[in-house]
């Protein structure tokens, strides 16, 4: 456990380097670029200051490590206010969304991954895997619109998009959330294909238990390690795919504060969206591990 | 009907030749046909600026085939050679490679892809650059774990005992046993290239306007979508048929090749 934790500092460390680059990586002035032509000398110093980019690059790196240690990750050029204050801003937004989409995605990837598992072959199994193989063949960019040209606007019973109504967040979160249930719908029918073969499923079935509690206790507790394996994953893709979801839907998250950073070229927000996107996925992916060893005795004890 | 996921990628790749070798004029402005709906001489009706939807389309999957070919071929040499060396000395050059492709895997999806282009800035050759520095990891991963294993074969032993040359062991002795993974792992990767273009010029970090892609095109259909539903359907459809196309024919070689996960 100690060795997982210590094995996440050289990670974290290549991600402040790696968004450092970043802003780095800029062709030209930078400060040309963020501020246009029509930006003063002045306001130019002040921003060249601000960035130091005055000092050679070793410390101006470790400047910026210092700097977002303390949770300083800089001032937004565009509106000038601090960037932490912006993210702080966004986040509930795009958690809310991600927490959802994971809920839909959960209710539906396991129960259908288990009935295509029970019916292999079958045709609930054969629409089970169709359905998933086109739905991961939809980037969210085109099953957003698809959601929302049908339900917003052909029958006109949910938002097209933004934040005002208590529904707008359910197509944003329905996108986000097929995409991982297809996913887990695979997973879910792979792993519970494996653990039906086990002998301690026919030793509970020889025993007389009730098909349900066998599935449900027995095989889909066995099955669920990989899976919680492949969720930790995947969220990472769901918080990157909060960038385009957001976007469509105009739903004011981090994905969309990104987004806006872009193309108003303020890198420094893109950057510190990066970085608190790459982070938090380095700490999701830690939790799973966490997780997995809580729930599975072997891993734990074997450690 | 086994066969249609190959069927489809060819037409795909047919039409891409076809935009390559005729002018379509998938450009060409005509201000009456302002998102016309399809008819008679135009099968899939224009765009909000009476240009012609199918040319585009042909226009995009070519943009789109040329990222993949050009990105997978850069990735996959870079990638399977780091891997190669990665996985053949094992110790600190391991340690060091791994910990930088765990450093890129730290960023999920297309985000590291997004933020490159995005501060590199738009056009066709800085997606292409943006999607080479992030997309090698994959290749570098599945390659350093076979070779690995690979090198404790008995015949990658012979030929070290008979005083062949490192590359020489690298390239004839051992890559040849990994191209049935590699293979599937690259499929899978161009399906996911396809998207990722898409998703670039999505957000606008793409080829520039007039010229056409998938992404763009996508983005100006949402934006049409009420009164021009066709518009945004024929290019989703496209997209949703050859990413489908591409991760089938990624699931037969696999099946086909008995390759595991």
């Amino acid at each position: 456990m100690l060795k997982r934790l210590l094995g996440t500092i050289p990670v974290i460390f290549g991600v402040l380097l790696l968004t450092f680059v970043l802003v780095h990586s800029i062709p030209g002035d930078p400060v040309e670029v963020m501020l246009g032509e029509s930006a003063t000398s002045a306001d130019r110093e002040v921003l060249r200051q601000n960035l130091g980019l005055d000092e050679p690059l070793p410390i101006q790196f470790f400047q910026y490590v210092a700097k977002v240690a303390q949770g300083d990750l800089g001032v937004s050029i565009h509106s000038k206010k601090p960037i932490v204050d912006l993210l702080a801003e966004r986040l509930p937004a795009t958690m809310k969304l991600a927490a959802l989409a994971l809920m839909i995605a959960i209710s539906i990837g396991v129960p259908l991954g288990i009935v295509a598992a029970l019916k292999v072959d079958r045709w609930a199994d054969n629409l089970a895997t169709v359905l998933s193989l086109t739905v991961s063949a939809m980037p969210h960019f085109w099953l957003g619109p698809l959601l929302m040209m049908v339900f917003a606007l052909w029958l006109g019973f949910l938002p097209v998009s933004g934040m005002d109504a208590n529904t707008s967040i359910i197509l944003p979160a329905l996108t986000l959330g097929f995409g991982l249930a297809a996913i887990l719908t695979r997973m879910t029918r792979a792993s519970m294909l494996e653990v039906l073969h086990e002998d301690f499923i026919r030793t509970a079935r020889a025993k007389g238990l009730p098909e349900k509690i066998v599935i449900l206790k027995h095989a889909l507790r066995a099955a669920l390690l990989p899976i919680v394996t492949v969720l930790g994953l995947q969220l990472g893709s769901l918080l990157a795919g909060t960038v385009i979801t957001e976007t469509v839907f105009a739903w004011d998250g981090i994905g969309r504060l990104l987004v806006e950073s872009i193309e108003k070229r303020d890198y420094p927000v893109t950057q510190a969206c990066v970085l608190v996107i790459a982070l938090t996925y380095v700490f999701v992916n830690l939790l799973t591990d966490i997780i997995y060893t809580r729930i599975d005795p072997r891993v734990r004890f074997s450690s | 009907m086994k066969r249609w996921s190959i069927v489809v990628l060819f037409l795909w790749i047919f039409a891409a030749a076809l935009a390559a070798l005729i002018d379509l004029k998938p450009n060409q402005i005509n201000l009456d046909l302002i998102l016309a709906m399809p008819q008679n001489h135009h099968w899939l009706g224009c765009d909000d600026l009476g240009r012609e939807i199918l040319p585009r389309l042909l226009s995009g999957v070519q943009v789109s085939l040329w990222v993949v070919l050009v990105v997978t071929l850069v990735t996959a040499t870079v990638g399977i050679s780091l891997g190669l060396i990665s996985g053949y000395y094992g110790g600190m050059v391991d340690r060091t490679l791994m910990q930088i492709t765990d450093v890129f895997l730290a960023f999920p999806g297309i985000l590291l892809a997004i933020a490159f282009a995005a501060v590199l800035g738009a056009g066709l050759n800085n997606l292409i650059l943006a999607l080479c520095l992030t997309s090698w990891v994959g290749y570098a991963r599945l390659t350093r774990a076979q070779a690995l294993s690979m090198r404790q074969r008995q015949h990658v032993m012979a030929a070290e005992s008979l005083g062949a040359s490192v590359p020489r062991i690298m390239f004839k002795h051992m890559l040849p046993l990994l191209a049935a993974p590699l293979l599937v792992e690259a499929t899978y990767s161009m399906a996911g290239l396809v998207i990722a273009e898409a998703s670039l010029s999505f957000l606008g970090l793409g080829i520039q306007a007039p010229n056409a892609s998938w992404g763009a095109m996508l983005r100006d259909g949402v934006r049409y979508m009420l009164v021009a539903p066709h518009y945004v359907l024929a290019v989703g459809l496209s997209l949703m048929s050859l990413v489908l196309a591409v991760n089938v024919l990624g699931d037969q070689l696999r099946d086909r090749l008995d390759v595991r996960n």
